[in-house]
Parts: C-alpha cells; sequence; structure tokens
C-alpha cells in the first residue's frame, strides 16, 4: 500500500526544495488560502517581518485538530468560526495570544484571551435592489409577509457556520418564540444549501430574492465589480455577530514564531488588506483601513451575539426547532 | 481439474476492501464503538432508500426506449450524440446543479415558457428535485448499460428473428426482455448504490432537511456534533445496504444465454414501420433535450469569462489531468481481474461494488487516523486523491465490464482452454480485444470522474497543489461566480474530451 | 490407448459411469439417447469438466489433472470454433503457438493445412466472411496442424448439408489416417458412424459401454438403442 502512494507521490509532487528557514505551519480554511482569498497576502507579508517560511495547510481545521491532539502539526490556525470556539477551547490544546483586545473594533466587547478576531461582520439577507423592490424592512416583516412574497436561500447549521449563524440570530431576536418564526419562515425559504456559497450562487443567478450572506456582501459587488445593486437588508432587531478568529497552539515547537504571528494579525499590515482580501471588516478599524465601498454601507443599530456558553447550550435545541419546522 | 487461483483479483479485492473498511474500523475505534440510530438517522435511512429506488428505477425505465432507438435507428452523427449522451454523468456536482436550474429553476427556461403560455410555474426544489437530478446524472450511465446489452444481442439471433418474421412483440419477448433481464438489475443497483450516497444534491435541491440522506447525518455526526460513533454506525449502515442490495441483485439477475456470435454487422431494417420511427425519434430527442440543454446552459454561462480566467487555472487544469489519468490507469488495474474473477467468485464483484458504499468522510477521516502516525497527512493529499479517485470509479466500471465478462466465459471459455491459451496472451489476444469497448467506456467514466471530483481529503489539506474543482470552489467562496462558471466550463470541455477520447478507443479497438 | 478407469460424472440428477478403453488410432462414434451424456463425456475427457472419481488415461498416462489445452488432444465443439475478432491465419496460428509468434515457418504450415482443408489464400479473412462448411474446415485445419493423437468431436458439423457433411467426414478420416489419430465422435446418424468408425461406445441409461463394432451394434441394438433408433 504504501509503495504506490510514494511512487505516485513521486510521479505528482514537485520538487520541494530544502529550505534552512524555520517553518511557520497554520491551519486554515480552504477560501482562506487560495489565490482569491487572504491567504497569499498575509504569506508575503508575514515573511517579511518573521524571516520564515509561513506553510498554510488548507482544510478541515478543527475536525484535523481534534482527530491530532497532542501530536499536531499546527503551530497556529486562522479562520475558526465561532460556532466551534467551545469545542477547540475544551481540548486544552491552543494558548493564549497574548493581545491587548481592547485595540479591537469591534461592535461587542471581546475579551477572550485564546481566540483572537480578525475580521467581522453580521449575518444579513442580501437582495438585489433592481430585482426586489419591496425589500422587508424588519426581521418580523420578512416573517410576516405572505409566503409567496419572496423567496430566499438559506444554508444548513449542520453544515454550515453562516446557516448556524441564522439559528442564533433568530434564536437571539425571538427567544421562545423561535418554532413559530420558522414556521412561517419556512415556506419563503425556496432551498437550503450545504454551504454558504452554493446559495450565493443561486442569487447571483437570479434564482432567489435573497440570500443568507453577511452584511459586508454588497461591498465586493460595490468595489470589485462597480455594481451597487447588492444590498444587505438592514433589521432594527439587530444582526447576529459573526466573526473569525486565530489561535496559536500550545503544543506548537515554535512558540516565538506563532506568537509573532498573533502579533502580525493585529498589525496594520495585516488589517489594512482584510476588507478587500477577505471581504469583512477588519478587527482594527484606523483611517484608510476601510475602503469607499465599505465606508458606505449601512450599518445595523445593534449586534447580536451569544457567549460562547450560551451558544453551545443553545445550538441543540435551536438545530431540533429549525429541524421540526423545515422537516415537515 | 483445478482452476489456478485467481491471484490478481484476490489481491486487488483485498487492497480495496481493506481501503474501504479499515478507515470504517478506524473511525469506529476512536469513537468507542457504534451508536445506536436515533429517529433522525432513521428518518435519513428511509428517505435515502426510497428516493434511491425512484431514482434508480427511473432511470433505468426510462434509459430502456433511448437504449432501444439508439440501437435501432441509424443516422448522422449518431455514434457522436451516443458519447454525448454520457456527459451528465460525469459533471461535478455543483456543475449539474448550476445546468439543471437553469433549465428546471424558477428563472429557468422551463418555467419561461410555461410562465409565457399562462401556466402554474414548477418547482424543482424537494424530493421531485432531487430525483429529477438522479435522473438527469444517471440515465446516461443506465442508457449505455442497457444499449451494451443490446449490441451484446449477437447479430445472428436478431436475423433469425427477423427471418421468422417476428414482429417488435416476439423480438421484445424472445430476444429483448431476457437481455433486460440481465442488464437492467445490474444498472439498477450500479444507479440505486449511487444515490445512496447523495449528499450536495439531495441538500441543494432537496428544499431542506426534509432531503436529510444518510451522508448529510454523517455529515452532521463530524461536523456539528464530531460523534465518531455515530458517524461510524451510519457508515457501517451504509456498507450493509450495498451489500444487500449486491445480494438481491444477484438473485435476480439472469444470463440471457444467448451464445455467441461471428461480430457480423447489425442487422438494418429491424423495427421499421412509420410508428416505431416516430417512438424511437421522440425518445433520442426527449433524452438529447433533456440531457444535453442543462449542459448548453452551463456553457453558455460560463464561456464569456473564459478569457478573464486567471493563469492559475491552467496550472490546475494540469493536476486534475494527471491525477485523473493516473487514476483511470489505476482503476482499469484493479477492475480487470476483479471482472475476470467475477464469473467463479462473487466475492471479487463484491469487493468491487464496496466503495459505492463509502462515505467520503468516513473514509478521509478513517484514512487520516490510520496514516498519521506514520506520515504527514499533507504529504499524503495528492497520492491519496489519486488512489481514493481510482477506487471510488471502479464500482462503475466493474459494473461495465462483469456483464461482458460473463458473455466472454460462456462463449470463448473453452475454446481458449482447448488450445492452452493462458495467463498474458490470453489477455492480449483474446481478453482485451473482446473487452475493448466497455473497458474503454469506463476508462472514459473513470477519467472524467477523477477530473471533477473534489475529493474525500478535506481532513489531508491540499497542500500547494490546486485541482480545478477546487479552482472552481474557490472562485465561488470568493464571490467571482462568473470567473467560476468559466471554470465550470472549461471543467465540463476537459472531462467531456477525457471521457470521449477513451470511449472512441475503445469503439475502435474492438472489433465490429 | 485411451482408457477410462472406473470414471463417474455427476452433475446435479445427472449420473455417468465408463470403464472403458479404446485403442490408440481407433476412430469410435459415441451414440445414444439425447441426454445420455454423450458431450459430457466427451467434455470430461477434454477437460472441462473434472470427473467425481476414477481416471482417464492416455497411454498409461493420467490425464485427469492435466489442464484442457496440455492434453495430448483437440476438441471441434458444435459451435464457438473459431474467434470472431481474429483473421483465419490468427485462429490456426493459436494451434502452433497461443502465443501467436509465428515464424515463417509456421506461416508457411499455415498455409499448407488451409491448401489442405481447400481454403487456400483465405487466410486474412475473418470468420464472418466464411461460409458455415468454410468455417468448419478452418477449425479442422487447426486440429490438423496442432497434431494431438486424439480428436474429440462433439457434432461439429451438425449445422452443415448432407453433402457438406459427408464430405467434412471424409476430410477427417483422411486426416487421422495420415496422422494416426485416435477419433472419438459424438453422432446422431448412425450413417455417420458407420462411414467413419469402424467401433462404437454406447451411451446409455448412465453408462458407456465398452466399444463394439458398429455394424453388428446397429444391425442387432439392444433395447435403449433401438427405441432411440426408432428401428
Amino acid at each position: 500500500m504504501k509503495y504506490p502512494l510514494m511512487l505516485a507521490g513521486l510521479l505528482l509532487a514537485s520538487p520541494v526544495l530544502a529550505d534552512e528557514k524555520p517553518v511557520l505551519t497554520v491551519y486554515a480554511p480552504d477560501y482562506f488560502t487560495s489565490e482569491w482569498g487572504p491567504g497569499p497576502a498575509i504569506e508575503a507579508g508575514f515573511e517579511t517581518v518573521c524571516d520564515c517560511d509561513l506553510k498554510f495547510v488548507a482544510g478541515d481545521m478543527l475536525p484535523r485538530i481534534l482527530l491530532e491532539g497532542e501530536k499536531t502539526e499546527a503551530d497556529a490556525v486562522i479562520g475558526l468560526n465561532t460556532d466551534v470556539t467551545a469545542r477547540a477551547r475544551a481540548t486544552g490544546l491552543f494558548a493564549p495570544h497574548n493581545e491587548e483586545t481592547s485595540a479591537l473594533s469591534l461592535p461587542i466587547a471581546w475579551t477572550d484571551p485564546v481566540f483572537l478576531p480578525f475580521n467581522w461582520g453580521e449575518t444579513a439577507f442580501v437582495y438585489d435592489k433592481t430585482r426586489l423592490t419591496n425589500p422587508p424592512a424588519s426581521f418580523q416583516e420578512l416573517i410576516d409577509a405572505p409566503d409567496d412574497a419572496y423567496k430566499i436561500a438559506i444554508q444548513d447549521p449542520r453544515s454550515s457556520a453562516s446557516g448556524l449563524a441564522l439559528l442564533l440570530w433568530v434564536k437571539a431576536i425571538y427567544g421562545d418564540q423561535a418554532p413559530q418564526v420558522w414556521a412561517k419562515l419556512a415556506p419563503k425559504v425556496l432551498t437550503v444549501t450545504p454551504g454558504w456559497s452554493e446559495s450565493y450562487g443561486l442569487f447571483t443567478d437570479g434564482e432567489v430574492d435573497m440570500v443568507l450572506s453577511y452584511t459586508t456582501s454588497p461591498a465586493y459587488h460595490l468595489i470589485a465589480e462597480q455594481d451597487d445593486t447588492k444590498v444587505a437588508a438592514i433589521f432594527p432587531e439587530g444582526h447576529y455577530f459573526s466573526t473569525e478568529v486565530a489561535a496559536q497552539l500550545r503544543t506548537t515547537d515554535q512558540p516565538e514564531l506563532a506568537q509573532k504571528f498573533m502579533d502580525y494579525i493585529l498589525s496594520d499590515d495585516f488589517q489594512g488588506m482584510i476588507a478587500t482580501a477577505n471581504w469583512s471588516y477588519p478587527a482594527v478599524i484606523k483611517p484608510g483601513f476601510l475602503p469607499e465601498g465599505f465606508a458606505t454601507l449601512p450599518r445595523p443599530a445593534k449586534t447580536l451575539f451569544y457567549s460562547e456558553d450560551e451558544a453551545e447550550a443553545l445550538r441543540g435545541p435551536a438545530l431540533a426547532e429549525w429541524l421540526a419546522a423545515f422537516g415537515k | 481439474m483445478r482452476t489456478p487461483r485467481p491471484w490478481p483479483a484476490m489481491i486487488a479485492g483485498a487492497l480495496v476492501t481493506a481501503l474501504i473498511l479499515a478507515p470504517l474500523g478506524a473511525v469506529a475505534l476512536r469513537g468507542g464503538g457504534l451508536a445506536r440510530l436515533g429517529p433522525a438517522e432513521l428518518s435519513a435511512l428511509w428517505f435515502t432508500l426510497w428516493q434511491a429506488v425512484v431514482s434508480a428505477g427511473l432511470s433505468c425505465l426510462i434509459a430502456v426506449p433511448v437504449a432501444r432507438a439508439l440501437h435501432r435507428r441509424r443516422f448522422p452523427g449518431r455514434r457522436a450524440l451516443i458519447t454525448a449522451l454520457g456527459a451528465p454523468f460525469i459533471l461535478p456536482t455543483v456543475v449539474a446543479v448550476m445546468g439543471l436550474v437553469a433549465v428546471f429553476g424558477r428563472r429557468g427556461i422551463v418555467n419561461a415558457g410555461l410562465g409565457a403560455a399562462g401556466l402554474p410555474e414548477v418547482s424543482i426544489y424537494g424530493a421531485q428535485g432531487v430525483i429529477l437530478a438522479h435522473v438527469f446524472f444517471n440515465l446516461p450511465l443506465a442508457t449505455r448499460m442497457v444499449l451494451q446489452g443490446w449490441q451484446a444481442i449477437p447479430a445472428e439471433r436478431l436475423r433469425l428473428a427477423a427471418s421468422l418474421g417476428m414482429g417488435p412483440g416476439p423480438v421484445q419477448r424472445h430476444l429483448e426482455i431476457p437481455m433486460l433481464r440481465a442488464v437492467l438489475p445490474g444498472a439498477f443497483l450500479a444507479i440505486f448504490l449511487v444515490c445512496l450516497g447523495s449528499f450536495a444534491i439531495a441538500l441543494i435541491l432537496g428544499g431542506g432537511p426534509r432531503a436529510t440522506t444518510l451522508e448529510l447525518a454523517i455529515y452532521q455526526a463530524f461536523r456539528f456534533d464530531f460523534d465518531l460513533a455515530r458517524a461510524a454506525a451510519l457508515g457501517l449502515t451504509q456498507v450493509a445496504l450495498t451489500l444487500a442490495a449486491l445480494g438481491f441483485a444477484r438473485l435476480i439477475a439472469r444470463a440471457p444465454g444467448f451464445g455467441a456470435g461471428l461480430d457480423r454487422a447489425p442487422v438494418a431494417g429491424l423495427g421499421t414501420g412509420p410508428g416505431l420511427c416516430a417512438h424511437d425519434t421522440a425518445a433520442i430527442l426527449a433524452a438529447a433535450l433533456f440531457l444535453m440543454t442543462p449542459i448548453a446552459l452551463v456553457l453558455i454561462r460560463g464561456l464569456p469569462a473564459l478569457p478573464d480566467l486567471p493563469p492559475l487555472i491552467w496550472r490546475a487544469s494540469a493536476n486534475s489531468l494527471a491525477v485523473a489519468l493516473a487514476s483511470t490507469v489505476l482503476t482499469l488495474v484493479l477492475a480487470l481481474p476483479l471482472a475476470l474473477a467475477t464469473p467463479r467468485h462473487p466475492l471479487a464483484e463484491a469487493a468491487g461494488m464496496l466503495p459505492l458504499a463509502a462515505s467520503g468522510l468516513v473514509l478521509g477521516t478513517g484514512l487520516f487516523l490510520l496514516a498519521r502516525p506514520f506520515v504527514s497527512p499533507t504529504d499524503l493529499a495528492l497520492p491519496l486523491t489519486f488512489v481514493l479517485n481510482a477506487v471510488l470509479s471502479l464500482p462503475f466500471v466493474l459494473r461495465l465490464l462483469v456483464p461482458e465478462v460473463r458473455n466472454l466465459a460462456a462463449d470463448y471459455d473453452r475454446l481458449s482452454n482447448s488450445l492452452g491459451l493462458s495467463g498474458l496472451t490470453r489477455l492480449r489476444r483474446i481478453t482485451l480485444p473482446r473487452l475493448a469497448r466497455p473497458l474503454g467506456f469506463g476508462a472514459g467514466l473513470a477519467a472524467a470522474f477523477s477530473m471533477g471530483d473534489l475529493g474525500v481529503i478535506a481532513l489531508f489539506g491540499n497542500g500547494d497543489r490546486i485541482t480545478l474543482p477546487l479552482a472552481l470552489y474557490q472562485l465561488m467562496g470568493a464571490y467571482r461566480m462568473d470567473q467560476a462558471a468559466a471554470a465550470a466550463c472549461l471543467l465540463i470541455a476537459l472531462s467531456f474530451a477525457l471521457f470521449a477520447l477513451f470511449d472512441r478507443i475503445g469503439h475502435h479497438a474492438q472489433p465490429r | 490407448m485411451l482408457s477410462l478407469d472406473n470414471l463417474r460424472i455427476e452433475q446435479g440428477d445427472f449420473r455417468l459411469s465408463a470403464d472403458l478403453a479404446i485403442a490408440a488410432g481407433a476412430r469410435c462414434a459415441l451414440i445414444g439417447p439425447s441426454g445420455a451424456g454423450k458431450s459430457t463425456l466427451l467434455g470430461t475427457i477434454a477437460g472441462f469438466l473434472p470427473p467425481t472419481r476414477g481416471r482417464i488415461l492416455w497411454q498409461g498416462q493420467d490425464l485427469t489433472a492435466i489442464p484442457p489445452g496440455a492434453r495430448p488432444l483437440s476438441i471441434l465443439f458444435q459451435d464457438q470454433n473459431l474467434f470472431p475478432h481474429l483473421s483465419v491465419t490468427q485462429n490456426l496460428g493459436l494451434g502452433l503457438d497461443p502465443k501467436l509468434r509465428l515464424t515463417p515457418d509456421d506461416r508457411a504450415q499455415i498455409e499448407g493445412a488451409l491448401a489442405r482443408v481447400g481454403l487456400a489464400n483465405l487466410g486474412l479473412r475473418k470468420p464472418a466472411e466464411l461460409s458455415g462448411g468454410q468455417q468448419s474446415r478452418v477449425a479442422l485445419a487447426r486440429c490438423l496442424l496442432r497434431a494431438r493423437p486424439i480428436l474429440l468431436l462433439d457434432e461439429p458439423f451438425a449445422a452443415l448439408g448432407p453433402a457438406l457433411k459427408s464430405d467434412m467426414l471424409a476430410l477427417v478420416a483422411e486426416i487421422a489416417a495420415e496422422q494416426g489419430t485416435t477419433v472419438l465422435m459424438v453422432s446422431h446418424d448412425p450413417a455417420d458412424a458407420r462411414a467413419l468408425c469402424p467401433e462404437t461406445v454406447l451411451v446409455a441409461e448412465g453408462t458407456a459401454h465398452p466399444p463394439q463394432p458398429t455394424g453388428a451394434l446397429l444391425d442387432t441394438p439392444p433395447p435403449a438403442l433401438a427405441s432411440y433408433l426408432g428401428s
């Protein structure tokens, strides 16, 4: 078994160049390391200050770390969603980031000593204003609209972080009323996709009127496509906070480099490129960090967020309510 | 008289079985055993089963008139059409869904037509959408398997039927129905098993958690609950279902017993008469429209952005091609000995079909657990993509080969044995030439499959080597839907070119 | 001498015993009712069906464990005697070298054999391009090339017309005489047996009886054969 594999490896792999520099291994999601994600710019930026080789390993980060345990190759991770930080923390594998969280420009207070946010936005329904002339002005209006008023694509909470965020969003606004909310929302949901990409594809193809996405999504169309027709519906009830975090591993053999990487995440260099590399708000906002398209995005008056423990306790029952409404 | 032990088949079978079952065992071990399935999992099991039965049944049912029409009619471009009709089977899920939505979606051309005619619109979202998509995907496979069955009826028998003045009715009773009895259980089985493992299609077009399949339940066990014991139990359920289906198909399949012909040219003038001709023409046109329109719309949507694709795409394409070609070779190396051993050793077929039962997530996680103590998983990412793609396309190639191998054994084993033909000579002179057509088609499927497969290696990380389907997903994930459509366009073109190339080679290599 | 030593064949309900010997160079017909097991006996001798007990011996050598292609015999079946995708020359070449590495000498031999059966210059054709009689001749030519001491005929000429069939049988007799071949031939036609085979093995009621002179047997058939012959 091993021999043909090695043979295949030889056949397919390009030769690895010997490199004297220390290597910092960072686990990241697939989108992150792609040519169109923030990974390449971060790698180049960090390598100019660290005199090291930053190696991103793309894939399912948390399951991999859970399986690897103490023996993980990762020195740091970047791109974890808040829906998994509780389980990540429970492993005891992560070390404090040692950064000053008061420097963060988030709409909520963030004091987590282990997981460091590097971007943020809020969950929102995005629509095309040329196609949808009567968008809902509030979450309540969305729910109360007739069944055929809008067709929406959302993501499955079992396979997607944004799908789970919708669950918590509804819980945060409606609490015990969530089952009734789902019952009224379900007829307007055209379909539930496994991930964000498929939903968003249905939206840009005009198949759905609204898609569960982020308050920052219109910025991409505005800046990259000079298209101002895509808009996030801002609701007075508030929007659910969404952030991606980074952390360093307790088990790293490169503790200094890992700490340097944590420092780099909050640096001007890193934070300044997040807006257009990641299409989200940077965790630290300084003048010039937000291009014009971002600055003009409407902001929700209220940002909702559950603490990690609350969210962890809620997600099981919330999923059951959601399944009950959509499973019929 | 002793028959020599089929070592190559035993090795191939053991390898495939180990590759599928060992990861399952590793996951179960790590999860501390198997968990009992709750009501949510049982309802997923129920939905999975019935949609798979309906999808496979419909695909087979529709395939019969289409294959018969393609067999009876001769028209310019017929062979090109047969090749083209194979295309949907090799499409990556997300691309196929793009195409189906463009045709049957709310803003699709069907509803536009219905709207213009003042008729109520139809919805693709729900169980009907899942089944529609599965039929779209699998009708090509069913059609080709049935068509192969028709082509395997020796011209001599059809000639005899024609000379006896048999009309379509008696021909059906004496030739076609026995052939279908031999071919359809295998086709049904293959498609049933494909639909059993459906994940993204069921989710995107299913409209919501009503359409939860076993595979999604496994996904939830991993991602949402990190419950390995439940994932292992679900994975084992899939394996059990596969084996049960396999046993059932064996029970009802009957060899047609036509005997061999002399490779004479097919008989002309079968099924003449304006009624049959119109019937056949309608079947061919309907199938072509159903299967080709979604693909055409994806191509049209993607073409404009093709020049905007970044250079990275070409590197990704080259990587994908390399993986696809290597996988194809391995698939054939595994499939041929297993297929040849099947008439005597039913276990060979079971081993070869087992990969259809494999849940991508269980497989990936189990292999990760197994490999982790020895090698860095990231170094394994590409070799594993290649091996797993090969193993996952094995069942289809095997399914195509087995009926032909049975015929070959029934018709020429005695003669070959009496002449002392054995080993490589027999392989080169008899087996390969007589199996060239299914081998070519199978190689085409395997190549195109690996081209479009995203791999089950999310845990392993993709290292630095990007493949075309991965690039497509990354483009989608980065809002670049136009470029993603262009990448889809490129992916279709490359997959189809590979598929058509192998299919043609097989067609030309087989005498007839 | 071809000996069937205490041979027993079982297949489901079917049973056949044979304990007999056929002299080297003999030409022997197998006659008996349909379903009595003539073809099965031939298949067992050829090595396609293992006997449940007993041995098959040729000149004292036990053949029972030898694979079909290595036995000192050639067999012609009712059909499927030729590979449709191979040319006539290749089909014949298989008789000389299963690996089909044909030397110029082999090719000359093949041409000779084709000429011998009256098919000179047809070597490039595929079987489908030949008539039924020509196909039988190709198959026979291959037996000629293989030159094995035993020839088993499982009614290979049954589909030919009466004139063609007697031509072919005559050709078999000629070739067998030239090469000193021992011939075992399943036959449904007493006339064929009389014409070609001085001796006959009666296969009936679960037993293959030792060879008897054909003429005497057919003139005064035992009851089992009589009803079959309709006399």
